[in-house]
């Protein structure tokens, strides 16, 4: 069975049509990209799957568990996806060890010593060992993002929404982000991001999705799909981003 | 048991009493502007003297009740022989309150126009006052705009006070009004929607005209 | 006729100045109280609830505070429940200072990332794990400048008290005015007294403000 399933996932804000059908079978141990324009819906579709946006028709299952924007729903969803974000959304009253150790405490009712480890595990794991005292603040932005993944994974998810998460970096920032995360997929991690790191996608990636005006336009196995895009708006997208 | 319908024959009392309320308000607004804007192009461009003169008294009046201020202009001045009727009392007392916190207010707009501005005007060859009236002041007024028109409706609101020194204003008709049919929680309940009439009418006088003042950027 | 020296017109202010703090102290705290309520209220993201504060937000920032005094002392008394001038000093000055803080808190509150929330959601934590963890303390750092801003606001709205017979500074300064037909050394005097209370926590609201954007 699959991991993430969306059927028929429709979405509006008021009289705009933004998802327009989406059908979606993802597995464990698959590295999703999801690509497309501005616009076309495809940060939209990443925040249905973990019940940060409301979908109008449809249904998305998560492990066969139905996904809806129930508070209660949301918290138990948690314990299996972890999202990362653009602008990292760290607690910039807390220091790098306390935003990784805050959930696994007051959600999981690890203790403290516990929840300890776990973070210095996993910044061990996106190579920030040394900054477990530090504030957010005096980090990087590819550090913070990175502290995001740690803080992310000491969840221990089944899979990790990233959203465009080197698009807010300075370029030479990106390579040390990606690395982590192709450590993950190595790892078997399920992986589904919004991307504009096409040779990410094609290295790394098993899977494209295309998304044009709400739809999935064209999908498939990610070296094949963008050296032969079938579609002329993937060709012309491909065009434009290469 | 509440009577409004005690209070209908006072209608003209408390009609009067607002007009005299809404024409302070409306000179007020006018002078206390002016005066904050002058001061507050003091504080920023002007002489040293100047400027620590513009602080002195936006604090001093920032830091004490208008009250206060009131008692001292209507009681206090006539002493060093200035005399003053209440209607003239408060109108200065209520242009210098105004004119304090604006000062504040408009500063904090002349802050927030980017050095470049003044800095390419000068470059064009503009003169100073020029470019203070040409180039600062339209975007400056434009972002501090809400809250300098917050601040008249506040200093509406705080002129209730000047029914203290007998200027028959829109309290003082609530008070004659109670004095009368003695129905002090009716009187000041109305006089309290009217004001609360008042407020909100002038915030969307306001802004109407900020929408006018401001439109130059959906001009074209 | 009695003689006023300037002794005892000090002393006699000075006294008065109690009243005034205490009056101050009292209604700040008041308000502070009833605006923690009414923040919690507000972001239980209950519709009915939140047009309930706002209307009570309006209402009390539309009108005069020397209404609202009026109102809570003749007002009351008229309908049967007697209240002294200090407890409807203190009732009108609690309604006042809560609608204007919770307005400030509300906008310490929005001010903070919508990501905020949204990082805590996806990490599973509850609405009010959120609120405990994540918002109150950063909301909180934001909040105290404007909060003891606004005190300054609260002690001089007290002088109105004046108005309904409590005696305090401003009071004081009218009866000695009064005797001693000094009107412009009394309440020269009077607002020295009101500006070295008010100067200070203006000032160190200010250096909050200031430390506070240093630290962002």
């Amino acid at each position: 069975m699959s991991l993430v399933n969306l059927h028929q996932v429709h979405k509006y804000y008021g009289d705009h049509h933004v998802l327009k059908g989406i059908d979606l079978d993802i597995n464990a141990g698959e590295v999703i990209s999801i690509i497309g324009k501005s616009g076309s819906g495809k940060s939209t579709l990443l925040r249905c799957i973990n019940g940060l946006e409301e979908y109008q028709q449809g249904g998305i299952t998560l492990d066969g568990n139905e996904v809806t924007t129930e508070d209660i729903q949301v918290r138990r969803l948690a314990l299996s996806v972890g999202m990362i974000f653009q602008n990292f959304n760290l607690f910039p009253h807390m220091t790098v060890g306390e935003n990784i150790m805050l959930a696994p405490t007051i959600v999981l009712k690890k203790s403290k010593a516990e929840a300890a480890d776990i973070a210095k595990a996993m910044l061990e794991k996106v190579g920030l060992a040394e900054k477990f005292d530090s504030y957010p603040e005096k980090l990087s932005g590819g550090q913070q993002q990175r502290v995001a993944i740690a803080r992310a994974l000491a969840m221990s998810p089944k899979v990790l929404l990233c959203d465009e998460i080197t698009s807010a970096l300075d370029p030479e920032l990106v390579g040390e982000v990606l690395k982590v995360l192709e450590q993950l997929a190595k790892e078997g991690m399920t992986l589904i991001l919004v991307t504009h790191e096409m040779n990410f996608a094609r290295d790394v990636g098993s899977r494209v999705v295309f998304m044009h005006k709400g739809k999935v336009w064209e999908q498939g196995d990610s070296k094949t799909l963008l050296s032969d895009p079938q579609t002329d708006e993937l060709k012309q997208f491909i065009g434009a981003v290469l | 048991m509440l009577h409004f319908s005690d209070l209908l024959q006072y209608t003209d009392v408390f009609f009067s009493g607002l007009m005299t309320t809404v024409e302070l308000t409306l000179l007020t607004t006018i002078l206390g502007i002016a005066l904050g804007t002058s001061c507050a192009a003091t504080r920023q461009y002007g002489h040293p003297i100047g400027q620590r003169t513009v602080t002195v008294y936006v604090e001093l009046i920032r830091n004490t009740p208008f009250i206060v201020q009131l008692f001292f202009i209507f009681f206090g001045l006539p002493s060093l022989g200035l005399k003053l009727s209440p209607w003239q009392a408060s109108m200065i007392a209520l242009t210098i309150n105004l004119g304090a916190y604006s000062t504040e207010i408009i500063r904090a707009g002349l802050n927030s126009i980017p050095k470049g501005q003044i800095e390419a005007a000068k470059v064009l060859g503009m003169t100073f006052r020029q470019t203070l009236t040409r180039i600062i002041f339209t975007p400056a007024f434009e972002k501090i705009y809400p809250a300098l028109t917050s601040q008249c409706i506040i200093v509406m609101l705080g002129s209730a006070v000047i029914s203290q020194i007998s200027v028959e204003d829109l309290t003082y008709a609530a008070n004659l009004v109670q004095s009368r049919n003695f129905r002090a929680f009716e009187s000041y309940l109305v006089t309290a929607f009217l004001y609360l009439g008042l407020a909100i009418a002038l915030r969307f006088i306001f802004n109407q005209i900020g929408k006018r003042l401001f439109a130059y950027r959906e001009a074209r | 006729m009695i003689q006023f020296s300037n002794y005892d017109i000090i002393s006699n202010l000075l006294y008065a100045t109690q009243w005034t703090i205490l009056l101050s102290i009292a209604a700040f705290i008041g308000g502070t109280s009833v605006a923690l309520l009414l923040t919690a209220a507000r972001l239980t993201r209950n519709n009915v609830v939140q047009k309930c504060v706002h209307f009570y937000v309006e209402l009390f920032q539309g009108t005069p505070l020397l209404m609202q005094m009026f109102l809570c002392f003749f007002g009351l008394s008229m309908l049967g429940y007697e209240i002294s001038a200090w407890g409807a000093a203190i009732l009108s000055l609690t309604l006042f200072t809560s609608a204007f803080l919770v307005e400030i808190w509300r906008g310490c509150i929005d001010t903070l990332p919508k990501g905020q929330w949204e990082a805590s959601r996806c990490l599973g934590l509850s609405f009010l794990q959120t609120l405990r963890h994540i918002i109150l303390p950063q909301a909180i750092r934001v909040a105290v400048a404007p909060t003891v801003g606004f005190s300054v606001q609260v002690i001089k709205g007290t002088a109105l008290a004046s108005i309904i017979g409590f005696v305090e500074l401003t009071k004081v300064g009218t009866m000695l005015n009064n005797a001693t037909f000094e009107p412009f050394k009394v309440f020269a005097l009077v607002a020295l007294i009101y500006f070295v209370l008010c100067y200070p926590l203006s000032l160190y609201s200010k250096y909050l403000e200031k430390k506070f954007h240093v630290s962002r």
